[in-house]
C-alpha cells in the first residue's frame, strides 16, 4: 500500500515536472529545491504539502488570474548540486523565484546564489540563524522559526525548572553547535546559577548511543538538553530508556515533538520531555482545521510538520507574487517586506528588518497514548515574541 | 570504577555489532579481492527484512527466527548478485568490481524507500533482552551483554569453520594465493559464491541484530560501510581475528575518547587507521600481499600516443565544444563548465590510478584543498581571481606532498585506505575548524571576477584549462617520467633493478595528481561561488573513482570520457527523475556487465576488431594478452 502511494506520488511529481516544461508563457513558475532523496521522511510530507497548496491556489483562480506552476528539483543533500538545480531553474526554466531547501548549508548556498544572481529566494526550512542574520542578504527570506527562536521558546520553559546542573547532547555540525550555543547563552542570562557539567557531540547520523548515554549519566546532570533528531534520536532514547538516563531528570529537546521524529518512537516515547513540535491532533483553530481537512481528504494521511512547511512556503510565495503583481525581483522584495498572510498556525508576517517570518512553533511535553508518542499541554508560541530587539538584529545583519 | 567497567562493556557491545559486519567484508575481500562497496547495502536490507518479519511474527520464536530468516534471505540475494553480476567481472581490471557494487548500493538506497516507505522504522526489542542488568548502580542493557557474548561466539564459529573444515582450508588457501588454488584444480566459481554468501549472511545478520537498538532507515548503509572498511584494514585484510581486535580497539577508544574529547567520534577511526598503517603497513594482523602474478603489461592494447588523425579528431572535438556558447543557453554552459572541471579532476586521478597503478580513495582531499585555497585567498587576503586561481591549487599540492609521502610507502588497498584516512582527516579539519573554514556552513561569496562572470566566459576558461591539463598529463604519460612510472606499476622489483627510484617516482606522480585535482577544485570554487566540506568528502572521492573506472582504467583517455558521461548523466537524471539513484545505479551495473573494460576500453576493443589488417610488427602486441588467472 505504502509502496503504491509512493509510486503514485512519484508519478504525480514527474507529471508536474513534465507540465512545467510545457507551461504556457502566461503561467507563473516557481522553482523549488529540496533534499528529496536524502531526507524522504521529511520531504515526502513536505512535497504533499506544497502540492496541496498549488492545487488550492489554482482552484481559487491562480495568482492574479495566472496559473501557478511549481518546478521541483532534488539536491541530494549537496550544496553544489543545489546550486546546479538553482541555476537550471533560473536559467532554463525561467522561474520567478526560488523556494525550498532543508539543510542549513544548502539554504546558505542557495541564498548566496540568489544574492549573486539577483533572484528572490524564500527559504523554507533551514534553521541556521546565519540565513537571516550573519549571512543574510536582501534577496533571501525565511519561513520557519530559526534556531534562535526555537531556543528562546524552549528556554522560556526550561528556565523555570529547578535544575541547576545541565548536560547537552547535540549532533556535531553547525545546527547542533549553534542550537547549543544559543540555548546556553539565553539560559545563562536568565539563570546565572546554572552549571554546564557535560557536553556530548556525536557525529550526525552515527551516534554510538551506549557510550554517550553512559558518559552523560556519569556527569550526573539534573537536566539534559538534546538536539539530536531522526535515527540518532531513536538510538539515544532507546539506550537512555534501558540505562535509566532519563529517570528523575528533566529533558529539553529541539524538534522532538514533530511527528517526523516523534512517531517512530512509538512505545519507547519518553514521558515529560519539553519539546518543540507540531501536535496536529490537538490544534483547534479554524485555520488549522481547514488545512487538516483538506490534507486528509487529498492524501488520506495525517500531516507532518514538513506538510505545513511545504504548504505555507508555496502559499507565502503566492501571496508575495500576488501582492507584487509582477515577477520582477525588486518588486517581489518590496512586496515581501512586511507582508502579512494567513497560515494554518494563524497570521504571520515577513519582517522587513531581517526577512524572517513570524511563524511560530508549539511547545509542549511528550507523553504516550495507546503506545504512540504525542505532545500534550502544547501551546503555540508566536515567532514575533521570541526574536531579539530590532537594535540587536541591526547589529547582527550585514548592511545590504 | 563501576562506571569504567560499564563503559568498557558498552564499548564491547558496539565492537560486536561492528565485528559481525566487518568479518563478512574481510572474508569476501580476502578470497575474491572484491572491494565490496555493497556490503553496507546488504547490512541495510538485512535490517529491513528483519523488521518486516519480526513485526509479522510475534514472540521469541518470531523474533529470533525472523532475524535468522532475514540474514538467510539476504544471503540468497547475495548469491544471486554474485552469480549474475560479479562472476562476469572477476577478470576485469582490479577495483572494477567496486564500480559494480557501487551501482548496486545506489539502487538499493532508492529501492528500500520504494518498498518500505520514507519513514524511519523502529522495530521490536528482543524478547528476553528488554531490560538492563544492575552493576553497582550502573545499568547495562541485557541486549548489550548478549552482543558481547555473540561477538566471540561468531569469531569462534568462524575459526572452527576455517580451521576444521575442508571448505575453510580452501578459503584460507585462496586468501593466501588464489592462483595456486585454481591451479590445483579447485572449482573457484563455487568457492567464491559460497564465500560471498557467508560474507553477506554476516552483514545481514549484523543489520538484523540492530533492530532492537537502532532505527531502520535508508541511509544505514553509508553510515556503516566506511567504518567497517576501516576496521577490516586496521585488522589486516582477510584476518578475522584482526577484524575482531580492530573492532574492539576502535569501539573502546571511542567509548573512552568521548569522555575527554566529546567531538572525537567524527574522526577517531580514521586517526587510528592512519596511525596503524604508517607503523604496520598491512594492518595489525595482516600479512604482506603475495606478489600478484600479473603479466607485465596489460591485458589490453599497449598504450601509444595519438596518431595524427586522432589528434585532428580531438582538436575538432575541442573546437566543437568551444563553439557551444554560440547555440547553448546559460544553464547548459554552466553544466558544461562543471563537466570540464570534473574532467580535470578525473584525469588527475586517472593519472595516479592508471599510469601509476595507485588507486586513491581520497582524491577529493586535493580537489577540496584547491577550492579552500582559493576561498582563503579570495575572502581573507582579497586577492584577484587570476592570482587565486594560480596560487589556490598550491594548497592541494602541499597536501599531496605531505600525505603522498606516507601513502606511497604502501600499495594496493592499503594505499587506498591510507589516502582515504588522510582525506577524512582533512575533511574533519574543514568541518570542525569553524572559525577559519566556517564549518559545514562553508565559505560563501567566492564569485568570479567580472571578466569571467558570464557563463560563456567561464565555460571557455574551464574548457581551456581542462584541455591544457589533459594535454599536459598525456605528454607526461609518454615522457621518460611516464615510462618510469608505468614501470613501477607493472613490476616494482624489475623497475628498481634497472635503477628507478620507485618511491620517489610514485611520490612525484602523487604530487602531480594532487596539484591537478587542486586546479579543478580552484575552478569549482569559482563556479559555485562557495566552498563546503563536501568538496573534500568521501562521496566526491567515490565519484572520481567511478568516473575513471567507467571510462576504463586501462586506457589513456578513460578519465576524460568517464567524467563526461558520468557527470552529464548524473546532472540530467537528478533533474529529470525522483529515482535518480535507482536509474543511475542500474545504468552503472549495466555498463559493468556489458563493458567490463570501461567505455573507452570497449571502444578500443571494437576498433581493434574492425581493423582488418593490422600493420605488421604490431600484430603480436595487439593481441590481447590474457592474464594468468
Amino acid at each position: 500500500m505504502r509502496a503504491r502511494s509512493y509510486f503514485v506520488g512519484a508519478a504525480f511529481a514527474l507529471l508536474a515536472a513534465g507540465m512545467g516544461h510545457s507551461a504556457l508563457a502566461e503561467d507563473i513558475k516557481i522553482g523549488e529545491i529540496n533534499s528529496y532523496s536524502l531526507l524522504p521522511s521529511f520531504t515526502e510530507p513536505y512535497r504533499k504539502g506544497w502540492q496541496l497548496a498549488v492545487e488550492e491556489i489554482n482552484a481559487a483562480g491562480g495568482i492574479n488570474g495566472k496559473k501557478l506552476v511549481v518546478v521541483s528539483k532534488d539536491d541530494g543533500g549537496k550544496p553544489a548540486d543545489a546550486q546546479t538545480a538553482a541555476n537550471e531553474l533560473v536559467s532554463s526554466e525561467g522561474v520567478a523565484m526560488l523556494t525550498g531547501t532543508f539543510l542549513s548549508n544548502i539554504g546558505l548556498a542557495v541564498s548566496d546564489f540568489a544574492n549573486q544572481k539577483k533572484v528572490f529566494f524564500l527559504a523554507a526550512e533551514p534553521l541556521t540563524d546565519a540565513v537571516t542574520w550573519a549571512k543574510g542578504n536582501k534577496y533571501t527570506f525565511r519561513l520557519r522559526p530559526s534556531n534562535y527562536m526555537q531556543a528562546a521558546m524552549l528556554v522560556e520553559a526550561a528556565s523555570k525548572l529547578p535544575a541547576k546542573r545541565w548536560a547537552t547532547i547535540a549532533p556535531n555540525y553547525e545546527y547542533g553547535q549553534s542550537a547549543v550555543a544559543v540555548f546556553k547563552k539565553l539560559m545563562s542570562e536568565k539563570r546565572p546559577d546554572i552549571q554546564w557539567v557535560d557536553e556530548q557531540w556525536p557525529p550526525q547520523g552515527k551516534i554510538d548511543a551506549g557510550p554517550v548515554v553512559q558518559a552523560v549519566a556519569q556527569a550526573n546532570p539534573e537536566a539534559i538538553l538534546n538536539v539530536t533528531f531522526g535515527p540518532d534520536l531513536v538510538k539515544l532514547v532507546r539506550e537512555g530508556n534501558t540505562r535509566g538516563l532519563f529517570k528523575g531528570r528533566e529533558v529539553v529537546s529541539f524538534l522532538t515533538g514533530e511527528p517526523e521524529y516523534l512517531d517512530p518512537l512509538k512505545d519507547e516515547t519518553p514521558e515529560g520531555w519539553i519539546v518543540t513540535g507540531y501536535p496536529w491532533y490537538s490544534i483547534k483553530t479554524p485555520e488549522h482545521d481547514a488545512f487538516l481537512k483538506a490534507y486528509q481528504a487529498k492524501y488520506n494521511d495525517y500531516p507532518r510538520l514538513g506538510s505545513i512547511v511545504g504548504y505555507q512556503t508555496i502559499k507565502a510565495a503566492a501571496a508575495i507574487l500576488a501582492k507584487a503583481g509582477s515577477t520582477d525581483t525588486d518588486k517581489l522584495i518590496a512586496a515581501a517586506e512586511g507582508i502579512s498572510m494567513p497560515s494554518p498556525f494563524g497570521e504571520i508576517t515577513f519582517r522587513k528588518i531581517d526577512h524572517q517570518s513570524t511563524l511560530g512553533a508549539f511547545v509542549g511535553k511528550t507523553a504516550q497514548k495507546d503506545g504512540k508518542g504525542v505532545m500534550v499541554d502544547a501551546s503555540y508560541k508566536k515567532g514575533s515574541d521570541y526574536l531579539p530587539s530590532d537594535a540587536e538584529v541591526e547589529k547582527l545583519r550585514p548592511k545590504d | 570504577m563501576a562506571f569504567y567497567v560499564v563503559q568498557f562493556l558498552t564499548g564491547l557491545a558496539s565492537a560486536a555489532s561492528l565485528f559481525l559486519v566487518a568479518s563478512g567484508l574481510s572474508i569476501i575481500f580476502g578470497v575474491t579481492r572484491i572491494v565490496n562497496f555493497a556490503h553496507g547495502a546488504f547490512y541495510m536490507i538485512g535490517a529491513y527484512i528483519a523488521f518486516t518479519l519480526t513485526e509479522r511474527f510475534s514472540g521469541a520464536f518470531g523474533f529470533w527466527g525472523g532475524v535468522v530468516m532475514a540474514a538467510l534471505a539476504v544471503a540468497l540475494i547475495g548469491v544471486l548478485v554474485e552469480m549474475v553480476l560479479l562472476r562476469r567481472i572477476y577478470h576485469a581490471p582490479e577495483l572494477f568490481q567496486l564500480l559494480g557494487t557501487f551501482g548496486l548500493t545506489l539502487m538499493v538506497e532508492d529501492l528500500v524507500v520504494l518498498i518500505w516507505g520514507p519513514d524511519d522504522l523502529v522495530g521490536r526489542r528482543a524478547p528476553g533482552f528488554k531490560g538492563a542488568v544492575d552493576f553497582f548502580g550502573q545499568n547495562i542493557p541485557s541486549y548489550d551483554l548478549f552482543l558481547i557474548v555473540l561477538g566471540p561466539v561468531v569469531l569462534g564459529i568462524l575459526w572452527l569453520l576455517f580451521q576444521r573444515t575442508r571448505w575453510g582450508v580452501l578459503v584460507r588457501a585462496a586468501t593466501q594465493d588464489r592462483d595456486m588454488v585454481a591451479a590445483l584444480g579447485v572449482n573457484q566459481k563455487w568457492l567464491f559464491t559460497s564465500v560471498f554468501a557467508v560474507g553477506v549472511f554476516l552483514a545481514a545478520l549484523g543489520g538484523a541484530l540492530q533492530i532492537p537498538r537502532d532505527a531502520v532507515h535508508h541511509a544505514m548503509d553509508l553510515r556503516i560501510i566506511v567504518e567497517v572498511f576501516v576496521v577490516v584494514v586496521i585488522g589486516g585484510l582477510g584476518s578475522i581475528v584482526g577484524a575482531f581486535v580492530a573492532a574492539v580497539l576502535v569501539s573502546e577508544l571511542n567509548a573512552f575518547g568521548i569522555l575527554i574529547f566529546p567531538k572525537i567520534s567524527i574522526i577517531l577511526v580514521f586517526l587510528v587507521m592512519a596511525a596503524v598503517l604508517i607503523v604496520r603497513p598491512w594492518g595489525l594482523f595482516g600479512k604482506p600481499e603475495a606478489a600478484a602474478r600479473k603479466t607485465p603489461g596489460l591485458s589490453v592494447n599497449p598504450w601509444r600516443p595519438l596518431t595524427s588523425n586522432e589528434r585532428l579528431a580531438s582538436l575538432a572535438a575541442l573546437v566543437i565544444a568551444a563553439l557551444l556558447p554560440l547555440f547553448a543557453g546559460n544553464y547548459a554552459l554552466t553544466v558544461g563548465s562543471e563537466i570540464a572541471i570534473f574532467v580535470i579532476f578525473a584525469v588527475s586521478l586517472h593519472f595516479l590510478m592508471s599510469v601509476g597503478g595507485l588507486a586513491s580513495f581520497g582524491h577529493a582531499a586535493y580537489f577540496g584543498l584547491g577550492a579552500y585555497g582559493v576561498a582563503f585567498l579570495a575572502k581573507m587576503a582579497g586577492l584577484p581571481m587570476i592570482v587565486c586561481l594560480l596560487l589556490g591549487p598550491l594548497l592541494g599540492c602541499m597536501g599531496a606532498a605531505v600525505f603522498g609521502f606516507f601513502a606511497v610507502q604502501l600499495s594496493g588497498v592499503y594505499f587506498a585506505m591510507l589516502t582515504l584516512a588522510f582525506a577524512q582527516i582533512v575533511w574533519s579539519i574543514a568541518f570542525q575548524w569553524v572559525s577559519v573554514t566556517g564549518g559545514d556552513n562553508g565559505i560563501l561569496g567566492v564569485w568570479p571576477a567580472s571578466w569571467a562572470a558570464s557563463p560563456s566566459h567561464f565555460y571557455w576558461l574551464a574548457l581551456g584549462v581542462a584541455a591544457l591539463v589533459t594535454i599536459a598529463l598525456r605528454i607526461a604519460v609518454f615522457s621518460p617520467f611516464g615510462y618510469a612510472l608505468r614501470a613501477t606499476r607493472d613490476s616494482l622489483l624489475r623497475s628498481e633493478a634497472v635503477g628507478i627510484n620507485a618511491k620517489r617516482i610514485q611520490w612525484t606522480a602523487f604530487v602531480i595528481a594532487g596539484t591537478t585535482a587542486g586546479i579543478g577544485g580552484a575552478l569549482f570554487a569559482y563556479l559555485k561561488g562557495s566552498v563546503f566540506p563536501d568538496n573534500l568528502g568521501i562521496s566526491l572521492s567515490v565519484d572520481a573513482l567511478v568516473m575513471v573506472l567507467l571510462g576504463g582504467v586501462e586506457t589513456v583517455s578513460g578519465g576524460v570520457i568517464g567524467a563526461i558521461v558520468y557527470k552529464a548523466l548524473n546532472i540530467w537524471l537528478v533533474s529529470q527523475t525522483d529515482l535518480s539513484k535507482l536509474v543511475l545505479g542500474g545504468f552503472i551495473v549495466l555498463i559493468v556487465v556489458v563493458f567490463p573494460k570501461g567505455i573507452v576500453g570497449m571502444l578500443e576493443m571494437l576498433a581493434q576488431r574492425r581493423r582488418k589488417s593490422p600493420p605488421p610488427g604490431s600484430s603480436l602486441l595487439a593481441k590481447p594478452i590474457e592474464s594468468a588467472e
